[in-house]
């Protein structure tokens, strides 16, 4: 990694915009799930490539923060590989892959399949923080909806996905209530994350740059996915283990091998299916 | 006597001098159609959204009593406590099926997001439920899962009245219901109305400039002119024995095919 930067604030942002963050983000984990607006910058990377993620990170990054930064659960991504070099230049930070080892762990759709501890803060990249947006496209309707719980649309969603597919076809950006009080979006990770959300030790921060929203779910909370009675929320699962470490539990990506028609299952997560392997290897 | 359902008196909102509703009293029993007639501008549409709520008066009191015997200041009432209502107690059936139905989502969606709203969470019942109403109004329960939007005009609307009586609300508002339908289908959607009204026992305030849908489906009429209500009286008595000559010159312009 290159030298620290010294012609930019650490961690890039200016203190006036950290502090604005910061503000926000304690409104956020004040009250599970709901969407606080904040003064969003122009960060020097493109909407829609975690411009928002990396304004929360920057906001409550310390020089002794450990970063991790992942896309799609991968560590070596060019997304990934990016952000995690702008905060080792910017803000001199460590970095790793491993994540025990990281206390702070910006992530783009995936949630780490090791489970996170007390202490690590989770940050997401979000795209469209408003779950209601879908059916309601007036900003000032969805909030009045948040305000007086008005959550009956969230369940016409999954009806029509039962009537159309015969299943609750969401299978990411699956809707969330958090602490029994707000429907959130939890980024566009697969629901088979959803469950990992629940009850978490650890503090997780979203962002959405394009939209300036914050959002938070504090350690311990409750997150229920919707569901119906007599469709109960199911997370996906596959056939085969990994092909690589052999996991039976961890979400899995179809990776085309030729033009044959061959394809391989393996971890999305790459620092899990690394240790896993070397689990089997010793 | 049981009490009446909705109770306005002098009940204004005004936009610019004699442009809205003015001092309107009204009460509305248990079971009865009360039809609001005048011509465009008259206030008949003010009126109807200051009743159900979609708008606030600026004077005047308006009180809503459920089915529970509990009675709802809606002058005074919270926003969410009138949202609550609009979604459980009220029906409000839009001229324009566009507007009251969501046309991205299927037919059993429509019918069923009220019920869901309410915290129905049983998937099987809802669809049944959504079914049982597309009886009701006359649409062939197979085409539960098509859009609205590849329906006909008049199916839209019926679709839209299951839509809202789905969850029993005791008032139901209804604007123009049957504004730009052909003459059956009119007839046809009248006829599957008079036959909700009567079997459920609800309360209508339905708002016409149709002479013919005033005197097929209400028992009461109030006659609106520049924002005031010029006359009341039962549906038959006004229309056959108009007094205001408002009303007189209302009465006479129905066209008569012979």
């Amino acid at each position: 990694m290159s030298d620290t930067v010294t012609h930019y604030n650490f961690a890039y942002l200016d203190e006036q915009t950290k502090r604005m963050i910061r503000r926000g983000l304690l409104k956020a984990v004040a009250v599970p799930g709901l969407q606080i607006p904040f003064g969003g910058r122009e960060m020097p990377l493109p909407y829609g490539w975690g411009t928002g993620g990396i304004q929360v990170t920057a906001a409550v990054i310390g020089p002794d923060d450990v970063l991790k930064v992942i896309d799609q659960g991968a560590d070596d991504t060019t997304n990934a590989v990016s952000i995690r070099a702008f905060f080792a230049k910017t803000a001199g930070v460590s970095t790793t892959e491993v994540t025990t080892d990281a206390t702070l762990i910006q992530t783009r759709h995936r949630i780490p399949e090791t489970p996170l501890s007390s202490g690590q803060i989770l940050i997401y990249q979000v795209p469209i923080p408003e779950p209601l947006r879908f059916i309601e496209p007036r900003e000032t309707e969805t909030r009045k909806m948040h305000a007086l719980s008005e959550y009956g649309v969230m369940h016409v969603k999954l009806y029509e996905d039962i009537a159309q597919f015969g299943q609750i076809a969401t299978s990411y950006a699956y809707p969330v209530m958090v602490n029994e009080r707000y429907v959130m979006d939890p980024s566009p990770i697969p629901k088979f994350d959803n469950p990992k959300m629940h009850q978490n030790p650890a503090l997780q921060l979203f962002g959405a740059g394009r939209e300036k929203r914050l959002y938070a779910v504090p350690p311990y909370t409750d997150v229920i996915s919707l569901d119906f009675e007599d469709h109960p929320f199911e997370v996906q699962s596959w056939e085969t283990p990994c092909a690589l470490c052999g996991s039976q539990e961890s979400f899995l990506d179809e990776v085309v091998m030729d033009d044959a028609g061959t394809r391989l299952f393996i971890c999305s997560d790459t620092d899990y299916c690394r240790t896993q392997q070397e689990r089997t290897d010793a | 006597m049981r009490d009446p359902i909705l109770s306005a008196r002098g009940l204004s909102r005004e936009y610019a001098p004699e442009q809205g509703c003015l001092a309107v009293d009204l009460d509305v029993w248990p079971g009865e159609v009360v039809g609001i007639v005048g011509e465009s501008g008259s206030g008949k549409s003010t009126l109807l959204r200051l009743l159900s709520g979609q708008e606030r008066p600026d004077a005047g009191s308006l009180i809503f009593t459920d089915r529970a015997g509990q009675s709802h200041d809606l002058r005074e009432a919270s926003e969410s406590e009138i949202r609550h209502l609009q979604r459980t107690a009220f029906g409000i059936v839009h001229q324009n099926p566009r507007d009251g139905l969501r046309l991205r989502i299927s037919a059993g969606g429509n019918i069923g997001e009220r019920l869901m709203g309410i915290g129905a969470r049983h998937y099987g019942e809802i669809r049944a439920e959504a079914s049982r109403w597309l009886a009701h109004v006359e649409i062939d329960p197979a085409r539960i899962d098509d859009l609205p939007r590849h329906f006909s005009g008049g199916m839209q609307q019926r679709l839209q009245i299951a839509r809202n009586l789905v969850t029993n609300p005791g008032l139901v508002f209804m604007d123009e219901p049957t504004g730009g339908l052909d003459v059956s289908v009119q007839a046809r959607l009248l006829d599957t109305l008079k036959r909700l009204v009567y079997d459920l026992g609800i309360s209508v305030v339905i708002v016409t400039h149709d002479m013919g849908v005033a005197r097929l489906l209400a028992d009461r009429l109030l006659v609106m002119r520049f924002g005031r209500v010029i006359e009341t009286g039962l549906t038959d008595q006004v229309l056959d024995d108009p007094q205001a000559a408002y009303t007189q010159q209302l009465v006479a312009s129905i066209l008569q095919v012979s």
